[in-house]
């Protein structure tokens, strides 16, 4: 007879096209006392990668009224070594346990020998970091037994040794690995402002078909030694009004998309955050009906 | 052209040592090095891991003012990185540093605040578990009971400091108030668990540390009381044993002989 579990994992529900929020600690009571009406919450995979105790606890909860995606911050899938095993095999009971509707990582790069940085740090876009990342990407695929989201990065910086474009890169990961896509339209800004590109460009000539979920939010403004604006993706502010007008552009394109608001640091209060996914599918939907109507009349 | 390998590896070799530079090739958008841009990864880095640092232990960092929490933990993020993506487990030799570190040497109680603050939080995100109940413990018949061995909760964790630490921890955490405090007073012996939701510290009584020590080892209840008996004359074994129950510190019982768990006899 096949074991049975204590714990029934729930049903995998499929993220819906609307605004969703990163869950804080911070608004775990206000949200299991309101039951707000909200898309979906979505947590970062290391930050409930404990054994026990209250976080679970609460993701639990929250995890039986709304649906969930996962994003992990830690795979390091742009590193030139192996991915770490034992991470894989977390991220994997972690699917298991709470079986999100989504899960996505990033086009980076965090540990290194041992050490792990906390941050995602940038590939050089050539022909032997591609045949690395997609190999990576087969692997995750492959262990989880589903479908991963990459993860358009933030850069500050360009590799002198790059020999692909930045698009042209995602698009052949994209082809050799059948993974899926997360366009996070608030790197789009901060990466074109700081490698001056032009980011409507860029929207346009990402494999779009295979974007599955959206990502907004804050960055603050710097510069560099010349005197040029040098964006930091900080997730400590409100989303920009030229990323709310690139979004626009990218719903106008793509259709009603996951779309999730990202606030990391500076926590706000349950409110604010809510009036942010709220402009989300505000936008959301006035951009589906207009294109409702267009197909009716126009 | 540089390998990819040479490239992180000189990007994370700079990431945390200043005194390296940057690496060449690596430009603004007029293909010319740019600094500044390199700078933003490596205070991201140092940054990110300091606010790691100060949310692990924000008694420390009351304690010591935040421009000295940053300073202290900046070295040792260019020292001992985190080893896993697991961030809730970074701060592990904290303790240890701040022992070590000169600067924070007048403040001698400061590693045991940073060990307590480091069992709380290994507690809070420790396996779950029901604790034993007093009444499981109160069904064994007697002629057992010096032979009974305890499994300890997968949350307790022992912290034992030459100073008041557990007075200073309360003093500067949540609405702690902080006041005049003798450090020669006495030390604490301080018991951490996590039975359910809640964290919980107590002061243990004289002994009790040396007890529950003994019972982790896997000592029966006769033998733990003697070493309890003998590290301080004044151990009382029926309140020790009520106080720890209560506090949810053990899983179950068992006789060594029998397989069976003495909590489901019945």
């Amino acid at each position: 007879m096949a074991p049975q579990n204590d714990e029934q994992s729930p049903r995998r529900i499929a993220i819906p096209p609307r605004a969703g929020v990163g869950l804080k600690p911070e608004h775990y009571r206000t949200i299991l006392d309101t039951n707000p009406d909200i898309g979906f919450f979505e947590v970062h995979a290391e930050n409930y990668m404990g054994a026990g105790g209250l976080p679970h606890r609460y993701l639990s909860r929250i995890r039986d009224n709304f649906p969930l995606s996962l994003h992990g911050v830690g795979l390091s899938i742009g590193a030139d070594r192996s991915l770490d095993r034992d991470h894989l095999k977390r991220l994997s009971e972690l699917i298991e346990r709470y079986q999100p509707g989504l899960f996505s990582e990033h086009l980076a790069w965090s540990t290194h020998d041992t050490a792990y940085f906390d941050d995602l740090l940038p590939v050089p876009y050539t022909a032997e970091t591609l045949s690395r990342v997609v190999s990576h990407i087969d692997e995750v695929q492959e262990t989880l037994g589903r479908q991963m989201l990459l993860e358009n990065p933030s850069t500050y910086l360009a590799f002198a040794e790059s020999t692909y474009s930045e698009i042209d890169f995602i698009a052949e990961i994209v082809r050799r690995t059948g993974c899926g896509l997360l366009l996070d339209v608030n790197n789009v800004h901060v990466a074109a402002t700081n490698q001056q590109w032009d980011p409507i460009r860029y929207i346009d000539e990402y494999p779009l078909p295979h974007v599955q979920e959206i990502h907004l939010a804050g960055y603050t403004r710097e510069a560099d030694e010349k005197g040029r604006t040098l964006l930091i993706d900080t997730h400590d502010r409100p989303v920009d009004e030229i990323v709310w007008g690139l979004y626009g552009h990218t719903i106008t394109r793509l259709g009603p998309q996951p779309t999730l608001i990202e606030w990391d640091a500076k926590i706000p209060t349950w409110t604010e955050l809510k009036a942010e996914a709220e402009r989300a599918e505000a936008i959301m939907f006035a951009i589906g009906r207009k294109e409702q109507s267009r197909a009716r009349f126009g | 052209m540089q390998g990819l390998a040479d490239r992180l590896q000189g990007f994370a070799a700079a990431l945390l040592d200043p005194s390296l530079g940057v690496p060449p090739g690596l430009v603004g958008p007029d293909g010319e090095p740019s600094p500044k841009r390199f700078a933003v990864y490596r205070n991201n880095v140092v940054v990110g891991l300091t606010e790691v640092l100060k949310a692990n232990f924000p008694a420390v960092c009351r304690i010591v003012g935040e421009e000295f929490f940053d300073a202290m933990a900046r070295i040792l993020v260019a020292s001992e990185p985190p080893t896993s993506p697991i961030l809730l487990e970074y701060g592990a030799g904290f303790a240890d540093f701040i022992a070590g570190f000169e600067p924070a040497a007048s403040l001698p109680y400061l590693p045991d605040i940073a060990r307590i603050e480091r069992a709380w939080m290994e507690a809070y995100h420790a396996r779950d578990t029901p604790p034993l109940e007093a009444a499981a413990l109160a069904a064994i018949p007697d002629r057992h009971v010096p032979s009974l061995k305890f499994s300890v909760h997968p949350s307790l964790r022992l912290v034992r400091s030459p100073f008041p630490a557990l007075t200073i921890w309360r003093m500067n955490v949540g609405d702690g108030v902080p006041g005049p405090v003798d450090l020669a007073a006495g030390g604490d012996d301080i018991l951490v668990v996590r039975p359910a939701a809640e964290v919980e510290l107590r002061a243990m009584p004289p002994g009790g540390y040396e007890f529950v020590m003994a019972l982790e080892q896997g000592q029966s209840l006769t033998e733990a009381m003697k070493t309890a008996l003998t590290a301080d004359p004044r151990f009382d074994l029926s309140g020790n044993i009520r106080d720890l129950v209560a506090a949810g510190t053990f899983v179950d019982c068992h006789l060594d002989q029998e397989p069976e768990r003495m909590t489901r006899m019945k």
